[in-house]
């Protein structure tokens, strides 16, 4: 979308502007986010193979590193395919998404800290703790 | 939403894409979130805040059990059913997550007709949302009377490590009381869609305000979240 057009709709509209990246999927009016419904079905259809997936890692009784790469692997395609698409987080300008979306990965700092505590925690309990045999 | 104070066109021109954007909307005395509403950038401030709170309670959980030096029980021999003489492990647990996942298909589609003012479809999809996630919470009451008729106590389980009732009971309460919650909000939101509230602008019983379809996205939003705080329980507590 040039810059003369846009100077254009920010005066018509007063809240929904076009977003650029929206203009280029075609689909987004003055009202809201407007997508195709077949686009959710195909999600949907989407989340439904990949759960299906993970439970079967676990009805097959797949272990070790196959196991988690699996199980990890599902779990952020699904979420990816739900805060992208189900929640419009792929149609937001980058200031929204960033403000939302970057204070979660500090989390993988906290499981960082912990995994070592805990690791921790676990020798000593070995060390001193354990049941005498 | 015109009466909204907080838009204000006129100082709003061409607004640029990628890093530069992000620095100009975030810059100087201006609204940071541009094309979104005070109400839907709450809702996601809300659910952020939310995302911290199950991360801090998934984190607990892993801390528990990568330090007891009692064994964990198998959750996918717990969770097991007998289903017509057949045993299927964590079976209960995967149609729950079919039945959540349904249930967020129908509300993206009911916000979809939201937007398009279609009254009656979307209405119809909250309800069969809502009823989608009653059926979760009953699935989950199902659950939860098996486990403690088992013996399973916050304090106290007959297979393993005593952590695993109260992560248990702590991660899928927690996500239980959500879901719920949510269905009253469903039902509340889909009773003013169906009345027309936001066609013929109905002025709102707290707030006096004429309120919008965008209502609608907001509470899909506060729905998707609790279907996406399933994900990772059901990675991480499920099927660890």
């Amino acid at each position: 979308m040039t810059e003369a057009a846009l100077h254009l709709e920010g005066r018509r509209e007063q809240l929904h502007t076009h977003v650029p990246d929206a203009a280029v999927s075609g689909a987004v009016h003055a009202e809201g986010q407007q997508h195709p419904i077949k686009l959710y079905l195909v999600v949907w259809g989407w989340l439904f193979v990949l759960s299906t997936f993970s439970y079967l890692v676990d009805y097959f009784g797949l272990q070790g590193y196959l196991r988690w790469s699996l199980i990890l692997l599902f779990m952020v395609l699904k979420a990816g395919l739900i805060v992208a698409v189900f929640m419009h987080m792929a149609w937001e300008r980058l200031a929204l998404s960033y403000a939302i979306l970057l204070p979660p990965v500090l989390v993988l700092v906290f499981v960082a800290i912990m995994v070592f505590e805990s690791e921790y925690t676990h020798l000593i309990r070995v060390l001193f703790f354990a049941a005498p045999t | 939403m015109a009466e909204t104070a907080l838009t204000n066109p006129e100082k709003s021109p061409a607004q640029s894409a990628g890093w530069k954007g992000i620095a100009a909307d975030w810059s100087s005395d201006q609204r940071a979130f541009k094309n979104v509403s005070w109400g839907k950038a709450m809702m996601w401030i809300f659910l952020l805040s939310d995302t911290f709170i199950f991360s801090c309670f998934l984190l607990s959980y892993m801390t528990a059990r990568m330090s007891t030096t009692v064994p964990w029980p198998n959750p996918s021999e717990v969770f097991a059913l007998e289903i017509a003489g057949h045993h299927i492990p964590l079976i209960l647990i995967a149609i729950m997550t079919f039945v959540l996942i349904s249930s967020s298909g129908t509300m993206a589609m009911a916000v979809n007709f939201g937007y398009r003012r279609d009254r009656v479809k979307t209405a119809v999809l909250m309800l069969v949302t809502a009823a989608l996630g009653a059926t979760f919470v009953g699935m989950q009451a199902f659950e939860w009377t098996k486990l403690i008729m088992e013996g399973v106590r916050p304090w106290e389980n007959p297979w393993g490590a005593a952590q695993f009732g109260s992560s248990f009971f702590m991660i899928t309460g927690f996500h239980g009381t959500h879901v719920t919650f949510g269905v009253i909000f469903l039902v509340a939101i889909a009773r003013k869609v169906w009345r027309g509230d936001f066609d013929h602008g109905r002025r709102g019983f707290f707030t006096s305000r004429k309120g919008n379809y965008e209502i609608v996205e907001i509470m899909g939003l506060y729905w998707h979240f609790v279907d996406l705080v399933w994900v990772f329980i059901f990675a991480f507590f499920y099927l660890w």
